[in-house]
């Protein structure tokens, strides 16, 4: 009994702080949209989903996003075997730096790949500035690594044995991988798959970049509705729908990954050299690296041209406040994006540190099974909620005392932090679930008290995991803009923010100097996700 | 008539030899069994017959045909593993007729062949079961039924009974040997277990640290091991030099290797050789002694039923000669070298 409300007033605390920060901001947003005059209204909402030009984002956005998800799997697949069941020299560095993308911040991603297919850059020939296909390059570019690692971390442990005995019973290669490797990779490719969809659907730094005036998915339009036309009811409208199909989509995908058999049987399988017949495999995943690496070396080179000529310029400028356009130079802004991400890192660390904790728990009763993965799905919730939305709500909700934080410097790494704290779950649930309950029950019967035996069997492995996710929240929390740009105020702005500043005036100076701090943004991050991967986590990265 | 044949196999891992210039054959129809401690390549040996390893050395033929370049799925050979190695989220059903549905084999057929192959197996009405719901011992029988229905050349088993416990590996051997049979079916069976291999096999090749140290017809390999760590290893407790085996048999002989039940001790000093006991430890189904045979040394026995020794009584040993295997006369080994 004791233990139960222990565990329950521990729960607590992370639910609440992500009713108040969370379900009352975006609850806030959405009631602006349904009850517009203080009367409920839902006629509102239907009128905005009848309007042409919401049927277009929202087609754009899901067939984007689709031919986005398709793309990045069929890239990946081929690459995850590659990097996670092949041997070669380089395999590691090569699996550490796909990591990076997936936490680069999403407007530098936008920057790079517009610098790569701008008429002046090295795929200019193409002439796809502007277009679609430019928005699918940046969604794969930094989702494909989203499926290498999911799938790859599952292809690793996969049993080599049941293949063998496929192919002694006389199943070809191609035989062998429909109806043994894929039905065990399933729950994998289906986890990246729904990950990358929502990854792809909720896009908004690469849409913003890329799509310009002319495209724009549920995500953009949403901010375009609420920073530019004040329209709320149809950006609620909008958020509501997205939330829906969020829902909607967390449930098929539930469905989809159920297997017959869920248990799976875990082995270090030995990687094999390559043979002739993995020729297709590797020469995707050269494609996919030369994907990957193309846009972040032609943002790196651009960064250092002007006019034809190698040139420091742009990075000189750095100190500078861009002839007075920006209230800061961008070298303050890095100082702001660096303590905020500090603070928001503390805070999704210790809010997702009690969340793993408690929804890794023993649970007896069939009620406390359920209460837990109604917890654990709760605690999803940032994942698939817009971080537009999310950011406009705090305005909203958050300016009337006692809840008065509008000028409050931890608004931005609370924000923040939510947006993180599905990430930080992520990575410390799978470990603390991995420890076998019987060694607690060992510490407890060799006279360990319930706290020494937290110290000495859950902190022995949660170290380091917990140092890993510590890494991905500040990464995220660097290169968050969705909702940073709603919140963060004017004079103390984030480097993504000061970027995406410096891109909306014209002159190639502010261009170039937006190119450098892209770049010095993209080293940070990645030098972070860097040190992460040394960590070793088991896992780290996938869904 | 030989139809699979090894000559001068070798397989090596990153230089390390595992299976050392093996020669074997396996005649149509029989079971060949490989028996060889863990580690002494024999897994090895059987994944590089069934293509999965690749050779450093030497040929694998089939009919007199080179099997190199013959990828796995195209041998025809069917290897069953110590575990089963059942398709998870397959049904027993549709993982006894995988095979036969990759050949393109009709519904109708399919399910027919299945439900003929439970029988055998005995295991009707287990169709629609998931495999995590079977015990070891009815996985192991749908892993076999699923092997057969690939209607292979070849069966190959990777010790398919090791994983069970010992009453049901017992009867599951018998029931293993007679679907052999009754199916004519040619096989290959390594295992580490004497009670398997001879229970399954026709003729036996004993392996050890990568080389065969010896071929024959079961019953032969049993009496006549080719050394004394052979002998040892296919459960002789003691290996007897020329001169104390002569003693202890009454006639002059070779060396000679003696299973635990090889010598019967009983009270009457003057019925067999003297000799004093040393320990006495009852079991369930015997006594198990140490016995000082005047002239001779220190030997395990066992005592008579019901009796019960005392430590320095004086006892009479008889020699019970089909518990003795006869070694060559190069195979010296001293007294009480037992592990």
């Amino acid at each position: 009994m004791t233990r139960r409300l222990a565990l329950g007033s521990l729960a607590a605390v992370p639910v609440a702080v992500v009713a108040v920060f969370f379900v009352l901001p975006v609850g806030a947003m959405l009631h602006r949209g349904v009850w517009p005059e203080g009367s409920f209204d839902p006629g509102a909402v239907l009128d905005v989903l009848r309007r042409p030009r919401t049927l277009r984002v929202l087609w754009f956005t899901v067939w984007t996003s689709t031919v986005a998800t398709t793309l990045a799997v069929l890239l990946g697949l081929p690459a995850a075997y590659v990097l996670h069941r092949l041997r070669f020299p380089g395999r590691a560095v090569i699996r550490t730096a796909l990591l990076v993308p997936f936490v680069l911040p999403t407007v530098v991603v936008g920057l790079a790949v517009r610098e790569l297919i701008s008429s002046s850059g090295p795929l200019g020939f193409l002439d796809l500035d502007g277009t679609p296909t430019a928005i699918l390059v940046g969604l794969v570019f930094f989702n494909v690594a989203v499926v290498i690692r999911t799938v790859g971390v599952a292809w690793e442990g996969l049993d080599r044995r049941p293949a063998e005995a496929a192919a002694a019973l006389g199943a070809t290669p191609a035989q062998v991988f429909r109806t043994v490797t894929l039905p065990a990779l399933r729950p994998a490719v289906v986890s990246a798959a729904s990950v990358v969809f929502l990854f792809c659907a909720t896009a908004f730094g690469v849409v913003l970049v890329l799509g310009g005036v002319r495209y724009s998915s549920v995500e953009t339009e949403i901010y375009l509705l609420t920073a530019d036309l004040l329209d709320l009811p149809a950006a609620a409208a909008l958020s509501l729908v997205q939330m829906l199909a969020v829902v909607a989509l967390l449930v098929v995908v539930g469905r989809l990954r159920a297997v017959p058999d869920p248990t799976v049987r875990r082995v270090a399988a030995a990687p094999t050299r390559p043979r002739p017949r993995d020729l297709p495999a590797l020469a995707v995943t050269v494609l996919t690296l030369g994907l990957v690496a193309l846009p972040v070396l032609a943002l790196a080179v651009g960064s250092l041209r002007r006019d034809g000529a190698w040139t420091l310029a742009y990075y000189r400028a750095l100190g500078g406040s861009a002839e007075g356009l920006l209230q800061v130079s961008v070298t303050d802004a890095l100082g702001a994006s660096l303590r905020i991400a500090v603070d928001a890192t503390w805070m999704s660390l210790s809010l997702g540190l009690v969340v793993a904790f408690v929804v890794t728990r023993k649970v007896r009763s069939r009620a406390g099974r359920r209460a837990r993965a109604v917890l654990d799905g709760f605690f999803m919730l940032p994942l698939g909620v817009s971080a537009v939305t999310l950011g406009f709500g705090f305005l909203i909700a958050l300016d009337q005392p006692p809840l008065d934080l509008r000028a409050s410097p931890l608004l931005v790494p609370i924000a923040q932090a939510l947006v993180a704290l599905p990430l930080v779950v992520r990575t410390l649930v799978p470990v603390l679930a991995g420890i076998d309950d019987r060694q607690r029950q060992a510490a407890a019967s060799l006279g360990a008290g319930p706290l020494r035996t937290l110290l000495s069997v859950d902190l022995a492995v949660v170290w380091r995991p917990l140092l890993a996710a510590a890494g991905f929240a500040f990464a995220v929390s660097l290169g968050e803009f969705g909702a940073t740009s709603f919140i963060v105020r004017p004079a103390e702005p984030t480097l993504p923010v000061v970027i995406y500043r410096l891109l909306g005036h014209p002159g190639a100076l502010n261009y170039g100097t937006a190119m450098a701090a892209s770049v010095v943004l993209a080293a940070v991050t990645a030098g972070v996700i860097l040190v992460v991967e040394r960590l070793r986590v088991p896992g780290v990265g996938s869904w | 008539m030989v139809s699979l044949e090894l000559q001068g196999v070798s397989v090596a891992f990153d230089g390390a030899v595992a299976v050392d210039a093996v020669d074997l054959s396996v005649e149509d129809g029989h079971v060949l069994g490989v028996l060889g401690p863990s580690g002494c390549g024999k897994s090895t040996l059987l994944r590089a017959v069934a293509g999965l390893e690749p050779l450093s050395a030497g040929r694998i033929a089939w009919d007199g045909a080179d099997l190199a370049g013959v990828p796995t799925h195209r041998r025809g050979f069917a290897l069953m593993f110590q575990d089963g190695q059942l398709f998870d989220h397959l049904t027993v059903a549709r993982n006894v007729g995988y095979a036969r549905r990759l050949q393109g084999a009709s519904r109708a057929t399919v399910r027919a062949e299945v439900d003929d192959l439970l029988g055998l197996v005995g295991l009707r009405g287990y169709a629609d079961r998931l495999p995590r719901t079977l015990s070891g011992g009815e996985r192991q029988r749908v892993a076999l039924a699923r092997s057969l229905a690939a209607r292979p050349r070849l069966l190959l088993l990777d010790e398919p009974l090791s994983a069970l416990d010992a009453g049901l590996r017992g009867r599951l051997a018998a029931d293993l040997r007679r679907i052999l049979t009754e199916s004519g079916t040619t096989a290959l069976l390594v295992t580490h277990d004497q009670d398997e291999a001879f229970a399954i096999a026709d003729r036996l090749a004993v392996m050890r640290a990568g080389r065969i140290v010896q071929e024959g017809a079961t019953g032969a390999v049993w009496a006549h091991p080719a050394d004394a760590d052979t002998a040892l290893f296919l459960g002789c407790s003691r290996v007897l030099d020329p001169r104390v085996a002569s003693v202890l048999l009454g006639r002059s002989t070779g060396p000679v290797a003696l299973r635990p039940s090889a010598l019967l001790v009983g009270p009457d000093p003057t019925d067999g050789l003297p000799g004093t006991v040393r320990t006495f430890r009852p079991t369930p189904d015997a006594s198990r002694l140490v016995v000082a045979v005047d002239g001779v040394g220190d030997l395990d026995a066992v005592g008579v039923p019901g009796w019960i020794a005392e430590p320095g009584q004086r006892v009479g040993v008889r020699v019970a000669e089909h518990a003795v295997a006869f070694l060559p006369d190069t195979a010296t080994e001293p007294a009480g070298s037992a592990p």
